[in-house]
């Protein structure tokens, strides 16, 4: 028996003037599943993730979260799929001008309703997870550094524990350690979870790490997908050299003369 | 012909934005009237619109209303008319000077911030983050700072119009030696109930229109840096531009007769 997949993306494609950037990408992701899509820069792994988010419509197909088609659906319907989704945005995005507690209780505070001194207690707990100290709760973003900030953006996607999930390059722009311990974090915190975890990277290393399943997004395409313990010996050309992160191949990058 | 083609392709560009705007204006009003409110949100707006703005508003009023005097005198003096300079000080800032000085400099302080702090959330994905963690950045970013900028402005011109007036009278009876119970009765006896309530109307006008373009190029940002600079000045150029242009048509529909 096949179980029903926890996201289900049809015919998705989205175009921004000329530049088609989605071209009908069908995907399916399993409950309880890693997935983790690879691509170059600019091959339309963002937008992909900003579909399914909400924060871009597509121009065709469907996007379905639980079997349901999130594209018809009404805003408050929508708020409540959102509620369910947590999301670690590439700068962790958090907002300066509040302390670092309440960003990690934001979605309880504002999403949920939740009264701040509990949703602070939360925080608090949802930072020991990832490794921070209370003591941090009280600083402004600012006076982080980056591998905290994505500790703190972490820490606020698992805040509502929620059911999927999103990555968005966690490990860019880390040194080895800190991306190492991230990957740690993002597998032990989805385990605890029972989370589907969909991530977007370019980052080889944290691919083995921390994916179930991976596919890559090439001119739009989704071109391959199969299991993390096949990327190695995909047969795929265009795969074989992104893994292995060959100049020679299929893939041209554009590079415009000085 | 590449003229023309310009024109048509600025008129072109100056629709859509048109149709951007209204879309813009019209789902943030629906947002100020519908729950849940942010109390705490418009309390820092109403904050920092109003209270910090107070020392720059109050210079500038201050100075305005004694300069009025003084170049009113000079005028007046040589009609024997001198006793009409406390009118002329009194009527003109409540009913221009008082409001639109005061919008302008509201806009070029707070506009710009505004601008400025929504532009970088725009770049740094915070208002998409807002978005994901449930949040409708509509909701939590535009309408405190509209509500705010509708009750602060005219209280910000309440007090500009009592300090103006103080400035014309300190130069009138310190500088111009005139008596100074009959430069305030002078003051008070052509004063109008009329002439502060188009002020302060003017005022929640102004108000509405700096928040609105602080918000709506801030939001629509893109770009960087460089994005997130000229959303700023296109917040206070347009802010300007629209208190101006809006006091015009507020004048004419209260005095215009």
């Amino acid at each position: 028996m096949t179980t029903a997949p926890k996201i289900r993306l049809s015919g998705v494609s989205k175009s921004f003037g000329p530049k088609h950037v989605l071209r009908g990408v069908d995907l399916d992701v399993s409950p309880q599943e890693s997935f983790v899509i690879i691509g170059g820069s600019g091959t339309g792994k963002s937008v992909m993730i900003k579909c399914i988010l909400g924060l871009l419509q597509p121009d065709a197909g469907s996007i379905e979260i639980d079997g349901r088609n999130v594209l018809k659906m009404k805003a408050s319907e929508r708020r409540e799929v959102m509620r369910r989704i947590g999301m670690l945005f590439q700068g962790a995005a958090l907002f300066d001008s509040l302390p670092v507690w309440e960003n990690v209780a934001f979605g309880l505070i504002q999403g949920q309703r939740m009264a701040r001194r509990q949703a602070r207690d939360i925080a608090v707990e949802k930072l020991a997870q990832v490794g921070l100290t209370a003591d941090v709760a009280y600083l402004s973003p600012s006076e982080l550094s980056g591998g905290m900030q994505k500790r703190v953006g972490l820490a606020r996607a698992i805040a509502t524990e929620p059911d999927i999930i999103f990555f968005d390059e966690p490990t860019t722009g880390l040194d080895p350690i800190m991306a190492d311990v991230i990957n740690d974090l993002i597998i032990d915190c989805v385990k605890k979870l029972g989370a589907t975890a969909f991530t977007i990277t370019h980052d080889m290393s944290s691919v083995r790490k921390i994916a179930s399943k991976v596919g890559m997004l090439y001119e739009g395409h989704l071109i391959w997908h199969g299991s993390v313990k096949k990327v190695d010996d995909s047969g795929n050309d265009y795969v074989d050299q992104f893994v292995h992160g060959r100049a020679d191949g299929p893939i041209r990058m554009p590079v415009k003369k000085a | 012909m590449k003229f023309v083609a310009a024109i048509g392709r600025a008129v072109l560009d100056f629709l859509p934005a048109i149709g951007r705007l209204a879309i813009f204006t019209a789902t943030s009003l629906s947002h100020c009237v519908r729950p849940p409110f942010y109390p705490r949100l418009i309390g820092r707006q109403m904050l920092d619109i109003g209270y910090y703005s107070l020392p720059v508003v109050g210079l500038t009023a201050i100075f305005t209303g004694m300069v009025l005097a003084l170049q009113s005198y000079s005028g007046f003096s040589r009609f024997n008319a001198e006793s009409a300079i406390a009118t002329v000080v009194v009527l003109s800032v409540t009913r221009e000077l008082g409001p639109v000085l005061a919008g302008l400099m509201v806009a070029g302080r707070v506009g710009a911030a505004m601008a400025a702090e929504i532009g970088t959330m725009r770049v740094t994905e915070q208002i998409d983050a807002l978005t994901t963690l449930s949040t409708q950045p509509h909701k939590y970013l535009v309408a405190p700072r509209l509500i705010a900028g509708l009750i602060m402005l005219p209280c910000l011109v309440l007090v500009a119009d009592i300090i103006g007036v103080f400035g014309g009278y300190l130069v009138g009876v310190y500088k111009l030696n005139f008596n100074a119970a009959t430069y305030l009765a002078n003051t008070w006896q052509y004063l109008e109930t009329l002439d502060v309530v188009s002020g302060l109307v003017k005022a929640a006008v102004f108000g509405f229109i700096i928040t609105l373009m602080g918000c709506y190029h801030g939001y629509n940002s893109k770009g960087g840096a460089q994005g997130v600079g000229a959303a700023t000045t296109n917040a206070v150029v347009s802010a300007s531009i629209l208190i101006l242009v809006s006091n015009y048509l507020i004048t004419a529909i209260f005095f215009g007769k």
